[in-house]
């Protein structure tokens, strides 16, 4: 019974959080109601005794996702309203709805047609962590490593990107021009 | 899930509310004392013996005082802020055991209130989560300096939750486990079991970032003491500034609990010298934050960003490496 409770109370609040975060003119409320609803998820794993996944949920989206967010929000002044250009409203609404309802019927239609079996059933004795472990680290391996390697593509080019003076290299200069820049790196006072 | 637990739960949700409210307090007073002593002063002496009602003096204040809502913020998220730090910190509590179990009255009691098989990645998420009290504080505060302080805290928190992260991992590939209750189990064999002799880089490290984590002196940009304004809170008035600092304090002494028992010992074997023991080390951490407030100024933020990502980071990642070598061969 306290299980349908907490399904419904966080069900209904996520939903009403989302809400909030696309009808808002107010960016900070906006962004307040998507971490909200970002948090009120993890309760959905919570109850699903997913517990690690439901602390990554907590730790990745509120954590680092709406951090960033929040940075790109502070170059605008937050406490006005935004003015958005609202092209023809009922075209919004119902090509949002139909994309929804394609969506659930997407993934309930499987469910509903074919009873939905564990692909990898609970292992006795270990914990939510280590199933978790077992399973990314035997079948989906190559997709987990794949995952990794772009994510360190992502951040070597991130570094790129910010990094000052990366578009110099030290292998294609002489030992002369290599010093010379060297020399013009303690001119500067931090 | 019965009845019982049920109450039980709210009963121990609603002590470690009142009694870490109450210690919130109380921690000023000791913060002040212990600064006035090492400045050569003796601190608040006028109300009540030794000073020791300017807690109740101070609360009486902070109630009573008017609750100003300027008038270019943004009402609803700047109501709502303080509130989010001081609920996160409480909620951080949820997974933190604070004492052995023990036996009240023939009925088993868990000094613990959700003992869910991740605690450390919960605790620390939820004190992720207390970012959003300083942020949605200073972005709301239509104050120039609030906003800057706002992106300053936010950048130390990010910064230094890797740092937590990565050097908690190498104790965590150790003992197996993200469980609080099985750390503890991990090091009950005594003091030469304790994580601190396999784990000392990581010991460090996150006793270091748990001073960015709580924005405690060496780290304490977020508040901009410099700037003779206190940051974030600079548009507060009255309770709503009260709650951002029980959260701060509430967030110091959970912190201080976590710390050992993640590489002290914690509770030990569970005995009642064991439980005394970790109370005495969770006492030694608080002090410790008050201690580096009275001896140390505040680094600049480009020094501490540098101080994150050129030094510490990497220490944490080569500890990880080395332990994962060494526990392979």
């Amino acid at each position: 019974m306290f299980e349908a409770i907490a399904f419904y109370l966080f069900a209904f609040l996520t939903t009403v959080m989302f809400f909030i975060t696309v009808t808002t003119t107010q960016a900070l409320h906006a962004l307040t109601a998507l971490a909200a609803g970002m948090i009120f998820i993890s309760a959905f794993f919570f109850i699903l005794g997913a517990d690690f996944l439901g602390a990554i949920q907590i730790v990745v989206y509120s954590g680092a996702v709406m951090a960033l967010y929040a940075f790109g929000m502070m170059f605008f002044d937050t406490t006005r309203d935004v003015k958005e250009k609202n092209g023809n409203k009922f075209i919004v609404f119902g090509l949002s709805i139909i994309a929804a309802v394609l969506i659930v019927v997407i993934f309930a239609a499987p469910m509903v047609s074919t009873n939905i079996v564990a692909l990898h059933p609970m292992i006795e004795g270990a914990g939510n962590t280590q199933e978790l472990g077992m399973v990314l680290f035997t079948k989906y391996l190559v997709p987990f490593e794949v995952a990794a390697v772009m994510l360190l593509v992502a951040m070597v080019a991130g570094i790129v990107l910010a990094g000052k003076k990366m578009d110099l290299s030290l292998t294609l200069m002489n030992d002369a021009e290599i010093i010379d820049a060297k020399k013009e790196q303690h001119k500067k006072v931090l | 899930m019965d009845v019982a637990y049920l109450i039980e739960t709210v009963i121990k949700v609603v002590v470690v509310l009142l009694i870490f409210s109450a210690l919130a307090g109380i921690g000023t007073y000791f913060e002040r004392k212990v600064l006035a002593f090492m400045q050569r002063r003796l601190g608040p002496m006028n109300v009540g013996p030794y000073g020791l009602l300017q807690v109740a003096a101070d609360g009486v204040k902070l109630f009573t005082k008017e609750d100003i809502i300027p008038s270019n913020v943004v009402p609803n998220i700047f109501k709502i802020a303080p509130v989010i730090t001081a609920a996160t910190a409480f909620m951080a509590a949820a997974a933190i055991p604070f004492l052995p179990q023990f036996t009240l009255f023939g009925y088993t009691v868990h000094p613990i209130v959700a003992d869910i098989n991740i605690g450390i990645l919960y605790v620390l998420g939820m004190m992720g989560v207390g970012l959003y009290g300083p942020l949605l504080g200073g972005m709301a505060s239509a104050n120039k300096f609030s906003l800057l302080s706002a992106a300053r805290g936010a950048a130390v928190f990010i910064s230094y939750e890797v740092v937590t992260g990565l050097s908690i991992l190498a104790p965590i590939m150790i003992v197996g486990s993200l469980s609080l209750v099985d750390f503890n189990a991990y090091q009950s064999g005594g003091i030469t079991h304790w994580l601190v002799w396999s784990q000392p880089v990581a010991f460090v490290l996150f006793w270091i970032a748990a001073f960015a984590e709580t924005g405690r002196t060496p780290f304490h940009l977020i508040a901009n003491d410099h700037e003779i304004i206190d940051g974030f809170g600079t548009e507060y008035s009255g309770m709503r500034w009260g709650l951002f600092f029980i959260g701060e304090y509430a967030n110091m002494f959970f912190i201080s609990f976590v710390i050992p028992l993640l590489f002290l010992g914690g509770y030990g074997d569970g005995s009642f010298l064991g439980a005394l023991g970790l109370l005495g080390k969770m006492a030694f951490f608080f002090f410790f934050f008050l201690w580096t407030r009275a001896a140390w100024p505040d680094i600049r933020p480009d020094q501490l960003m540098w101080l994150c990502w050129k030094v510490l980071m990497p220490i944490a990642v080569i500890n990880i490496v080395i332990t994962a070598l060494v526990m392979m061969f």
